[in-house]
């Protein structure tokens, strides 16, 4: 195994430890075991970090003009939603001081990153022409940036839901050592809106990109069709909390289907819909 | 609008409530999210059945009655159907009545001299700081207004009962953000508009030392003439050391205006060039001897062909004969292949994968798929993920020295600049609503006997507790300079 796999597959178990730590703490109400998880899925990022800046200096190794940022297929897309999932919650626990999100995003990091070690070619494969393009750089780092952004509202959005029961039961706010569901709701809104402006940016960047390489900026694929049915769910949420009285439970559940949207956007359309080919 | 309601009898009552019941209808954010929604559903649609197939080809699929239905509703052509573009069209006018209807009253806002504070309604705020310092009201206005004037650039004094207070505001016109937003929706609707209108693509396949000026349209295959010629003087392709997967090819052009030559530029895949707002772009490549020859007629070595199965479940391997179109059963039951075809340059996803054999592989259980067996790359067959593994003897040789033309996308869209400038507008117009905010404070200050008591609030129209971070920090920082001047 090349020395970047390695490390990404020791990163895998150290964010699924996180993951572990994270939720034990929550449930079992023990800080020590919260702060270590933080170290841990610092560790995590940190050595998410290295492997995609190894598997970069590898590629350049490999042969001679091989080398390219590794955002080019499925496995290194995953190990790099992996690193955004983890940058934007640690962003999140940074600014919001609570651990209990971690026991929801931190096992995200942990499946996109487990899902990749499964991909059956992990190798450096050079790229074909059309992929040689600065764009799809932009293109994927927006796009994923604005995926994780989705994924950490999504974590906080079933939070939300949980919660908002909670407090309507007992008629508190201090239940479930959560935020409390006007904070939760104020964070998938703010992980909404992030995400929004960043998937804009990747549709458009992606649209630049394909028409240099393919000569039109848009042609109604069905990757496109859907990260612009993705778009317009999003669309739709914040035009929601817009008209009085959509708050909370409404717009949670329409942040979970907008997420559902975007894994079928990624992983959906490559297995559903290519038509007769399956191959990945 | 206030007028209209007043008058409560005239003939055109009724009418005046039918239009203005419309407009509130058009203007609301309700239909907006509808129609959101809706062209979200829609759009699965045409995911989901394959565009622009031939009739039998539908028949084949869906049979004789869906076919019908998908013919009548236009699913087979759909984001250019009449319905799928009424929504779109709807859509615009939803926005744009809105932003006319919003604009009405955010245009005062946005754009006065000097915008009004209602300060009463400012004392009223539950988040507002208040202290006491000694010394004279007076004194502390020219360093507070110079304070407070550091990050608001919009100041002025108002005097008030026994004080004055400093009004401050910064940050209306970032009001304009979700209209901008809005308008790159019409804009990028508008440009692909013109550019279906106005444009063309087309192909052109020209080899090397050729020159052509003659185009083929997509969809319609038409012919079309271009207002000047292109010559292909070379054409070079490399490959990945080892391999057949190719790193860059590029061609060498020469435009050619009146038999003048205008312009020689070198293109490549992702660095196309333009002539006359013609796009040039490289997207294909071939011999062009294969070219010369008739598409049906196999141009494979022999009508004999070696294929290899892998087994995935044991790892055995066996070697099989077949001719094309005669089926073979799998050993270890795992189905059945048929030959159907030979191409010279197999294509897949837009990667030229050389001569191909492309057969239907049907399972013991499961649908029949497509499978490409490229002669070339004897692995490709794996990336299936199959239980079975098929590979097709590879000729080995590699490609002799011959001639290649250049396929080259030729597209000339007007839209494009429109659609551009909906990214950029979109884009800005984004980070402005949502990052940005109008943002005022005002700071009063009153004499009460020696002491002075001062005031501070603060207000946003958006991230309203970012805004009350703000305010307490000015008012510490007040608090500070009034003390500090006091010591
Ligand atoms: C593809 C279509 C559309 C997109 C991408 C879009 C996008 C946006 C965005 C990004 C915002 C800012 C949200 C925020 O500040 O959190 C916004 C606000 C808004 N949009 Fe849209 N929009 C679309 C269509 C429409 C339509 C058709 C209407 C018609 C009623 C509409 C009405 C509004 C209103 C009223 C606001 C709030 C403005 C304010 O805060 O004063 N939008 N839109």
């Amino acid at each position: 195994m090349p020395y970047n796999s390695l490390v990404l597959s020791i990163t895998t178990f150290i964010y699924g430890l996180a993951g572990v730590l994270y939720i034990f703490a929550w449930i079992f109400r023990k800080p020590v075991a919260g702060r270590l998880a933080t170290w841990v899925t610092i560790i995590a990022f940190v050595a998410n970090t290295f492997g995609i800046l190894l598997r970069w200096v590898e590629s350049y190794q490999l042969h001679s003009g091989y080398g390219y940022a590794p955002l080019s297929n499925l496995y290194e897309s995953l190990v790099f939603f992996g690193w955004t999932i983890g940058a934007i919650y640690l962003w999140v626990e940074y600014r919001y001081q609570n651990k209990t999100i971690g026991a929801f995003a931190v096992p995200l990091a942990f499946l996109a990153m487990a899902y990749a070690s499964l991909s059956p070619d992990k190798s450096i494969q050079p790229l074909i022409p059309a992929l040689q393009s600065n764009w799809l750089i932009a293109h994927v780092i927006t796009c994923f940036l604005g995926y994780a952004a989705f994924a950490v509202a999504f974590a906080v959005s079933i939070m939300y839901l949980i919660k908002s029961g909670d407090e309507k039961r007992t008629g508190t706010h201090a239940g479930l050592r959560m935020p409390a569901a006007t904070v939760l709701d104020d964070i998938t809104h703010k992980m909404v809106m992030f995400g929004f402006l960043f998937l804009t940016v990747g549709i458009i960047t992606g649209a630049v990109w394909a028409k240099q390489a393919w000569t039109r900026y848009w042609s109604w694929d069905p990757k496109e069709t859907w990260s612009l049915i993705t778009w317009f769910i999003y669309a739709a949420l914040l035009h929601f909390r817009m008209m009085r009285g959509w708050r909370g439970k409404r717009i949670a559940v329409i942040s979970i289907i907008g997420f559902i949207a975007v894994l079928f956007t990624y992983f959906g359309v490559n297995f559903l819909l290519s038509g007769l080919h399956s191959y990945a | 609008m206030q007028d209209r309601k007043d008058e409560s009898t005239g003939p055109n009552n009724w009418l005046a409530d039918y239009i203005d019941a419309w407009w509130r209808f058009l203007a609301s954010v309700k239909l907006s999210v509808v129609l959101l929604l809706c062209l979200a559903a829609l759009s699965i649609i045409g995911t989901v059945v394959p565009q622009n197939l031939t009739g039998q080809e539908y028949v084949r699929i869906y049979g004789l009655f869906w076919t019908q239905m998908i013919v009548v509703l236009d699913l087979d052509n759909m984001y250019q159907s009449w319905w799928f573009r009424a929504l779109l069209l709807l859509l615009v006018v939803n926005i744009v009545i809105c932003s006319v209807d919003r604009l009405q009253t955010s245009w005062k806002t946005i754009f006065v001299r000097h915008p009004k504070f209602d300060l009463a309604a400012f004392r009223k705020r539950q988040r507002r700081t208040e202290f006491d310092v000694d010394g004279s009201a007076a004194a502390l206005q020219q360093p507070f207004e110079r304070l407070v004037g550091k990050s608001f650039r919009y100041r002025k004094v108002e005097p008030t009962d026994g004080g004055y207070a400093i009004t401050a505001e910064k940050g209306r016109w970032t009001r304009l953000g979700v209209y901008a937003v809005h308008l790159s929706v019409i804009l990028m609707l508008l440009g692909g508009l013109i550019g279906s209108r106005f444009g063309f693509e087309g192909f052109v396949a020209i080899p090397e030392g050729d020159t052509a000026d003659t185009i083929q349209l997509h969809g319609s295959g038409q012919r079309l003439k271009l207002p000047f010629a292109i010559r292909c003087d070379a054409f070079a392709v490399e490959f990945y050391e080892g391999t057949r997967r190719p790193k860059v090819y590029r061609s060498q052009l020469t435009i050619i205006e009146d038999g003048r030559e205008v312009l020689q530029q070198e293109i490549e895949v992702n660095h196309p060039l333009y002539h006359q707002r013609i796009g040039i772009f490289q997207s294909s490549y071939g011999r062009a001897d294969d070219r010369a020859r008739p598409a049906v007629a196999p141009a494979a070595p022999s009508t004999e062909v070696a294929l290899t199965f892998r087994s995935e479940a044991s790892g055995m391997v066996y070697t099989r004969t077949a001719a094309i179109g005669q089926p073979i059963d799998i050993p270890e039951n795992l189905g059945r292949l048929v030959l159907e075809r030979y191409e010279a340059e197999a294509d897949f996803r837009g990667m030229d994968l050389g001569p191909a054999y492309i057969a239907t592989l049907t399972p013991v259980e499961g649908a029949p798929q497509a499978v490409i067996l490229p002669m070339d790359y004897p692995k490709f067959d794996a990336m299936r993920r199959g239980e079975v593994v098929i590979t097709v003897e590879g000729r080995g040789a590699e490609p002799q020295q011959e001639r290649y033309y250049t396929g080259l996308q030729i597209t000339y869209d007007p839209g494009v600049v429109v659609v551009y400038a909906g990214f950029v507008m979109m884009i800005v117009g984004c980070w402005v609503a949502f990052f940005m905010s109008h943002q005022r404070v005002v700071v009063e200050v009153t004499q009460r006997g020696k002491q002075c008591r001062v005031m501070v609030v603060g207000s946003a129209n958006k991230n309203k507790s970012g805004m009350q971070d703000t305010t307490a920090r000015m008012a510490d920082r007040l608090a500070d300079l009034a003390n500090g001047r006091e010591a």
